[in-house]
C-alpha cells in the first residue's frame, strides 16, 4: 500500500525493446527436488518477441517450453535473469492484466455456464454488468459459440471448451496471449479447424502470440517465428523465420504449399540435425 | 478433454436443451416403468410371501408380527407415530445442523492452517471410530433425564465427522489449472475464495451432509434406548416391545424407516443439484 501507484513503475526505455511484448534476459530456472537433487529446466534463455507477432516455442517434452511460457505469464519465477512485458516486470504485467493466458486443459470453471467463464475476469476485474453482457455477445460470436452461452462446459466437445478458454483469453483485449499447448488434447481435424480459426482470431486483434507446441506442422502453420529448443538442460537452439504471409491471408491451402513444407523440413531438420531425418530420433516431437 | 469423439460430435450437433433430459430418459412414463415399478413390485411381493408364510405357518407375533396386523397398528397408532417420528426427527435435525455447521467451521480453520489439520484429522478420526451412542448414558446424567439435549449432542456429534472430513477435502480439490488461472487474473484471495475454492468444495461437502443425515436420524433413534425423555420412536419401540405389542413396535419401526428415507431422499436430492455441473 504504501508504494506511490504507477509512476514507480520503470519507464519503458526508448530502445528496441519499448516495441517488443515480452523480453527475456539470461534467464535460467533450477527446480530443488527433495535430498539435494536439483534440475535445470531453462539456461541461458533469450528471447524477444514484437509486438504484434506470433512466435511459437517448439521442442521435445522436459524442453522446457511449458516452464518459459509460466514464467512469463508469472506463474513462477525465474532463478535467475530478467523478463520484461511490454516493458514491465513480468509481475507487474500480470498484476496489470498485460496478458491473455489459455492453457493445454480450457480450464473452465463447471459450475458456471459458457457465458459466465468468459465473464470471469472482467467480473473478477470489475467490469459493469451491462458492459460485461455487450462484451461476452461479442466474444460468443467471435468463437462462434453463441447459441451455446447458457450451456456448461461438461456439455461440450474438447474443441468448443477449448474455444469457450481462448474466447475467455481474449475477454480483455490482452495485445499479449500466451497459449500452452492449447490444441494438444484435440483430435486432428479439429485441431486444423481450430488453428485456422486461431489465426484468424489473431488477425483481428493483431496481439502478440507466445504459441506453446509439440506439433512441428502446427508452429509452421501458425506462426511468424519458430522458436527450437532442446531438454537437459532446457535452451533455445534455433530460431526459424517462417512468415508464410500475413496472419489474415492464410487458410486451408496453406498446409498443402510447398513454402509450408520447406517451413516443415527447416523446422524438423532445426530440431534433430540436418543429417538425421529418420525416424526415430525425435522423441516427444510429434511430426504429425 | 472428453477422449468421447461420438459424445462430443452428439453434444455439437444437438441443441443444448436437448441435453437436460438425456440424463432421465426418454419420457417420464417409460422411467416410472423403468426405475420405479420394478422395487415397488418386488416389495410388495415380499410382503404378501412373509404375510402368507406367518399365516399358514402359524407364526407367533412375538417371533415375526404379520404385515397385515402390523399395517392395522399403523393405521390405528397413526397421531402417536407421527408425533413419535417428529420428535426424534427434530432431535436428527438440529444435531445435523449444529454438526454441519461445526463441522464446516473446523474444516475452514484446518485447510487455512497445516498445524491445526495436523492436530485436528486424528482426534476426527479417533471420533469416527468410536460408537458415539455410547455416551449417551453418560450424558443423560450431566444434563438430567427430561432433557434432549444428550440425544442432540450425541446426533450432532455423528453428523460432524462426515462433513468435517469432506468439507475439507473439498477445500483441497481446487484444481492446479484454476489456480493458475487466478494468479493470472491477480485474483484476490477473497476473489479466489468465492469464484474457485468454494464452489469446487461444495459438492463434497453435500455428499458430506447425506452421510451425515442418516447418521443423525439412526444416532437420534439409537440414544434413546438409553433413557431419557419417552416422546420419541425409539423410546416407542421399546415400550411397545416391552408390552409384547410386537405389530405397534413394527409400526413405530416403519415410521423410523420412512423419517431416514426423508433424510436421506432431501439430502441426495441437495447433493445431485450441487454436483450438476462436474
Amino acid at each position: 500500500m504504501s508504494t506511490p501507484a504507477p509512476t514507480a513503475a520503470p519507464e519503458p526505455t526508448p530502445t528496441a525493446d519499448a516495441a517488443a511484448a515480452v523480453v527475456v534476459r539470461g534467464v535460467e530456472r533450477v527446480f530443488h527436488g527433495a535430498k539435494g537433487a536439483s534440475v535445470t529446466a531453462l539456461t541461458g534463455i533469450e528471447l524477444t518477441v514484437h509486438d504484434g507477432e506470433f512466435v511459437s516455442l517448439i521442442g521435445p517434452s522436459g524442453c522446457g517450453k511449458s516452464t518459459l511460457l509460466r514464467l512469463i505469464a508469472d506463474l513462477d519465477e525465474p532463478s535467475a535473469g530478467d523478463i520484461r512485458v511490454f516493458g514491465r516486470t513480468a509481475r507487474q504485467a500480470r498484476i496489470d492484466q498485460a496478458y491473455g493466458i489459455a492453457f493445454q486443459q480450457a480450464g473452465l470453471l463447471p459450475w458456471r455456464s459458457v457465458a459466465a467463464n468468459i465473464e470471469l475476469p472482467l467480473q473478477l476485474h470489475g467490469m459493469g454488468s451491462a458492459e460485461r453482457r455487450a462484451r461476452v455477445a461479442e466474444l460468443l460470436d467471435l468463437v462462434g459459440l453463441t447459441d451455446f452461452a447458457r450451456s456448461y462446459p461438461d456439455q461440450l466437445s474438447g474443441g468448443m471448451q477449448q474455444r469457450v478458454a481462448i474466447a475467455r483469453s481474449l475477454a480483455e483485449q490482452p495485445r499479449l496471449l500466451l497459449m500452452d499447448e492449447p490444441f494438444g488434447a484435440l483430435d486432428e481435424m479439429t485441431r486444423e479447424r481450430m488453428q485456422t480459426e486461431l489465426l484468424r482470431i489473431r488477425a483481428e486483434t493483431g496481439a502478440a502470440v507466445v504459441f506453446v507446441t509439440h506439433s512441428i506442422p502446427e508452429a509452421v502453420y501458425l506462426s511468424d517465428r519458430v522458436v527450437v529448443m532442446s531438454p537437459r538442460p532446457g535452451r533455445i537452439t534455433d530460431e526459424i523465420d517462417v512468415r508464410l504471409g500475413r496472419a489474415a491471408e492464410r487458410g486451408e491451402d496453406l498446409r498443402e504449399e510447398s513454402a509450408f513444407f520447406e517451413g516443415v523440413t527447416a523446422v524438423r531438420e532445426a530440431l534433430h540435425g540436418p543429417q538425421s531425418s529418420t525416424p526415430g530420433t525425435a522423441r516427444g516431437v510429434d511430426v504429425r | 478433454m472428453t477422449g468421447l469423439p461420438d459424445a462430443a460430435i452428439a453434444t455439437q450437433l444437438a441443441p443444448p436443451s436437448a441435453h437436460r433430459r438425456r440424463a432421465r430418459g426418454d419420457n417420464p412414463f417409460r422411467w416410472f416403468v423403468r426405475v420405479v415399478v420394478p422395487p415397488v413390485a418386488l416389495f410388495i411381493v415380499l410382503v404378501l410371501l412373509v404375510e402368507l408364510v406367518v399365516v399358514a405357518a402359524g407364526i407367533p407375533p412375538f417371533v415375526l408380527a404379520s404385515p397385515s396386523a402390523i399395517w392395522a397398528q399403523l393405521v390405528q397408532y397413526a397421531p402417536q407415530v407421527l408425533a413419535a417420528t417428529i420428535a426424534t426427527g427434530l432431535n436428527a435435525l438440529i444435531g445435523l445442523v449444529i454438526g454441519a455447521v461445526i463441522g464446516v467451521l473446523l474444516a475452514i480453520v484446518a485447510s487455512l492452517t497445516r498445524v491445526i489439520d495436523g492436530m485436528l484429522v486424528p482426534i476426527v478420526a479417533a471420533v469416527a471410530v468410536v460408537p458415539i451412542v455410547a455416551l449417551a448414558p453418560v450424558l443423560y446424567t450431566m444434563f438430567g433425564s427430561t432433557s434432549e439435549v444428550a440425544r442432540i449432542i450425541i446426533a450432532s456429534i455423528a453428523a460432524f465427522v462426515p462433513v468435517f472430513l469432506n468439507t475439507l477435502r473439498g477445500f483441497r480439490q481446487v484444481r492446479p489449472v484454476h489456480r493458475d488461472l487466478m494468479r493470472a487474473y491477480a485474483a484476490t484471495p477473497r476473489q479466489q475464495t468465492w469464484a474457485v475454492t468454494v464452489p469446487s468444495a461444495l459438492p463434497h461437502f453435500f455428499t458430506g451432509l447425506r452421510i451425515a443425515s442418516s447418521l443423525a436420524v439412526i444416532s437420534a433413534l439409537v440414544a434413546e434406548y438409553f433413557g431419557g425423555p419417552r416422546q420419541g420412536l425409539g423410546s416407542a419401540i421399546t415400550t411397545a416391545a416391552a408390552s409384547s405389542a410386537y405389530a405397534r413396535a413394527w409400526a413405530f419401526v416403519i415410521g423410523a424407516i420412512l423419517l431416514g428415507l426423508v433424510f436421506f431422499a432431501l439430502t441426495s436430492l441437495i447433493e445431485r443439484v450441487s454436483s450438476r455441473h462436474r
